[in-house]
């Protein structure tokens, strides 16, 4: 059995428009859409930056001279949002997502095309509308989580428009995750086996999952927090009777498996990218499956180690903190994994790699502290702290972002037919990694020794440490210069990469590159050992 | 082989030595001024050592792998076809589940101590009306201390203030002020939103919820000036939000309560 092209949908393909252009338009490319996710999730990390830039500024002086406090809050508020909704889960999803999925399964396009379609343009517009409320009446102020009643009581356009953009981009979110359930199941290449997929395949059935069972809580609470904003109902508000903790539980019910929304698909990019580099199979295929369902599962059952400090009873602290303690163990057997993986191999030290071992390192770091802060004695000296801060962007910068830029380096060759320039790659990594653990390891002294998250103005004796952790900062922002000028001139000027580069045995490497619209010329190759490297060697002797 | 294994050992013991030596000789915590703060510290070295074990044991591990396996120049073809070891990831799984179990069981121990899973004591309930759910902070009790030697305080939160009422005196100060070695008792609510009472030196922070009273129970134990910090965000003036414990000697404790009280009449 072949899968058979309808023609009607090539017509429509033909209609499109070609060149540069198509990624302005309604396109149903999947491949496309990969790359439009990918550019605009950049722009925004660009803007999330600058308001990152802006916040260290204002935390090098001890004072708040900066900017407004008011102010002050709304960039906290909007980096938060505009990092995680418009950045890191639309790229680490959407992006790598829509261009992977459909070669790994072997099929030409995503299960709905046309829903991939709109769940992609849904998120310009809320993007724009969020960075946009700002001038309205001030953006939204009550951070990120909007807690009520501080959300319910600031300025009221802010805080709705921020809601409406929020419901927008988890609509995107669950579009994309039922796209992606359905396309791993339903548009496997006849003869391709569940457990002969690509790691990322399974992170991203895990993590679509868990967007498609907790998103929609997100999406409840946020109704009903706009309902107490704007019709005066009590469901949060204390004045009417409403229950501020409930909104708690209901937030982080999504706001929890959020965080393996982020770094499942990375779990799964690096499982891609270092047999490649190293020359060698992925090391526990099976245990790696498993310690993705089990992390799915467990995720959705520790909400509340976010509120240790909230007013929880005695047995509910105890068991969410050894359901915590305890998806240690599944991403721990990950990283034994991918240690065992690089053991052995033939390893290329290029950009690619680079920023996934950097990886390793720093979610190995944040994995340590994470566990610290499972422990509900531990957590409550540091909660809403810097310490916390300092945990969370080691998971999703140190984690996630890492793994973004490494699949840049790794993937450019095949979107593009060019490699990037390895000097300039192998620069910015070194100013990454030590901007970041520059801005980001003081902060758990910070938060230890008394300092709280959120705040515009500190005692004067963390002023040093933060002006190291600003300085880590700006060599952050510098990092993007050698990373965006590699990227302009390799898109035009780089060296012809050939079909494949790497000489890897994933099925997207198996086609042209750039692949032609329908994936491959002829028939989707079978691919039943995507990591079966050193196999030919060990089968001659 | 032999040799290897040699290494192996001495590597191992060097990684433990150096997270020993970093653990019990890096202080990374403020002063200890409450019974808790000890318990704590405790907690805090013991989870500390074994996080740099780990993560000084991986760290190595990555970039060992990445110069010794290294491709050189003249290298062509692939590393070894290894697929996975079974016994090893059983013992990776294995080994990390019982290390996260003991550690979950001793910060229970930890919890316990501090006084977490004690029933609060029944001081508070005849200021609460009857019908009032109080959510706990941590109530620590050590077994000799019982409600009499209590010092019941009510603290309210508001944008961006803490005022602590001592009910027995009749009185509201804007600086706690408590004597050295004596359990405190606080009942506290917020007016407005949702703030936090943090005391890095006692190691203890309890959100102060609008609608929800909420409880706190500490004994400092050393006397000095330290600062109550708002930990949760509660508007633009949430990094100025603060206010100050004074511990004292009970003597000087006495004096400035007797200063400040108001006769009952006042009422």
């Amino acid at each position: 059995m072949t899968i058979s092209i309808d023609p009607q949908k090539t017509n429509n393909e033909s209609l499109q428009p070609k060149g540069w252009l198509r990624y302005f338009s309604f396109s149903l490319d999947h491949k496309v859409i990969g790359i439009q996710y990918l550019v605009c999730g950049f722009l925004f990390y660009l803007i999330g930056g600058t308001l990152a830039s802006a916040i260290r500024i204002e935390l090098a002086s001890p004072m708040s001279d900066f900017m407004p406090r008011d102010v002050y809050n709304q960039v906290l508020t909007l980096h938060g949002t505009i990092m995680i909704f418009l950045w890191i889960v639309p790229v680490v999803n959407g992006a790598f997502g829509n261009y992977l999925i459909p070669f790994y399964v072997g099929a030409r396009d995503m299960a709905f095309p046309r829903l991939n379609a709109v769940a992609f343009w849904l998120i310009p517009p809320s993007g724009l509308m969020l960075v946009a409320s700002y001038f309205v009446d001030g953006a939204a102020q009550a951070g990120w989580t909007a807690y009520p009643p501080l959300s319910i009581t600031t300025p009221q356009s802010g805080q709705i428009i921020w809601i409406l953009s929020v419901l927008l981009l988890g609509g995107s979110s669950i579009f994309g995750g039922i796209n992606f359930i359905a396309t791993i199941i339903k548009l496997r290449r006849p003869g391709l086996k569940l457990m002969q997929l690509p790691m990322y395949c399974w992170a991203m059935l895990g993590t679509s999952l868990l967007v498609v069972l907790s998103t929609p809580v997100l999406a409840g609470t946020l109704i009903l927090l706009s309902f107490d904003i704007i019709a005066n109902t009590g469901f949060f508000n204390p004045v009417l009777g409403g229950n501020v903790v409930v909104y708690q539980h209901l937030f982080w019910f999504y706001s929890h498996p959020a965080v393996y929304i982020m770094v499942l698909p990375a779990f799964g990019l690096v499982s891609e990218i270092l047999p490649v580099h190293a020359r060698k199979p992925l090391f526990g295929y099976t245990t790696m499956v498993f310690s993705i369902m089990g992390i799915v599962v467990l995720g959705l059952v520790v909400w509340a180690h976010h509120m240790f400090t909230s007013g929880t009873p005695p047995w509910m602290r105890l068991f969410f903190t050894i359901a915590t303690a305890f998806i240690a163990v599944p991403t721990g057997i990950k990283f034994f994994n991918w240690v065992a993986t690089l053991w052995g191999g033939k390893i290329s030290i290029n950009s690619a790699m680079l920023f996934s071992c950097g990886f390793i390192i720093n979610f190995v770091f944040g994995g340590i502290t994470g566990v610290a802060l499972a422990q509900v004695p531990f957590d409550i000296h540091v909660h809403d702290t810097y310490f916390v801060v300092a945990h969370f962007h080691y998971i999703v910068y140190g984690g996630t972002v890492f793994i973004i830029f490494s699949s840049i380096y790794h993937w450019f060759p095949k979107v593009t037919g060019k490699m990037l320039n390895e000097k300039l790659g192998i620069l910015h990594f070194i100013i990454t990694f030590i901007g970041f653990n520059l801005c980001f390891a003081p902060q758990h002294w910070l938060g230890l020794n008394g300092m709280p998250r959120r705040v515009a103005e500190y005692d004067p004796q963390f002023q040093f440490v933060n002006q190291i952790s600003s300085l880590g900062a700006l060599l952050m922002a510098i990092s993007t210069i050698p990373f965006l000028i590699n990227v302009f001139l390799s898109v035009r000027n780089g060296k012809d990469a050939g079909d494949n580069p790497w000489n890897a045995l994933t099925p997207e490497w198996l086609t042209s590159s750039p692949p032609p619209v329908e994936n491959w010329e002829g028939e989707a190759p079978l691919v039943e050992e995507p990591y079966g490297y050193g196999k030919e060697i060990s089968e001659q002797k | 082989m032999l040799n290897k294994n040699i290494y192996l050992i001495l590597i191992i013991s060097l990684v433990f030595a150096i997270s020993f030596w970093i653990g019990f000789n890096v202080n990374l915590l403020p002063a200890e001024a409450s019974i808790n703060a000890p318990i704590y510290d405790e907690l805090f070295k013991i989870l500390f050592i074994i996080g740099l074990i780990i993560f000084i044991g991986m760290t190595i591990a990555v970039i060992y792998s990445l110069f010794k396996f290294r491709k050189r120049n003249d290298q062509i073809g692939d590393g070894i076809a290894l697929e996975g070891n079974l016994s090893l990831e059983i013992v990776w799984t294995i080994i990390p589940s019982i290390i996260v179990l003991l550690i979950g069981l001793y910060s229970y121990n930890i919890y316990d101590r501090m006084g977490g899973m004690k029933e609060l004591n029944h001081n508070h309930e005849m200021m609460s009306s009857n019908t009032e759910k109080i959510w706990a902070g941590i109530s620590q009790t050590s077994d000799n201390e019982i409600a009499i030697n209590n010092l019941s305080i009510e603290v309210s939160a508001m944008q961006f203030a803490f005022l602590f009422n001592y009910p027995k005196g009749n009185f509201i100060s804007g600086e706690l002020h408590v004597p050295v070695d004596q359990k405190v008792s606080m009942k506290m609510e917020s007016k407005d939103v949702i703030h936090a009472f943090w005391v890095p030196e006692f190691r203890i922070k309890q959100d102060i919820i609008p609608g929800q009273p909420t409880i706190l129970n500490f004994t400092p134990t050393k006397v000095g000036k330290y600062p109550i910090i708002c930990a949760e965000l509660c508007g633009p003036y949430h990094g100025g939000m603060r206010a100050s414990i004074i511990v004292e000697e009970e003597s000087d404790y006495n004096e400035w309560f007797n200063k400040n009280k108001k006769p009952e009449v006042n009422l």
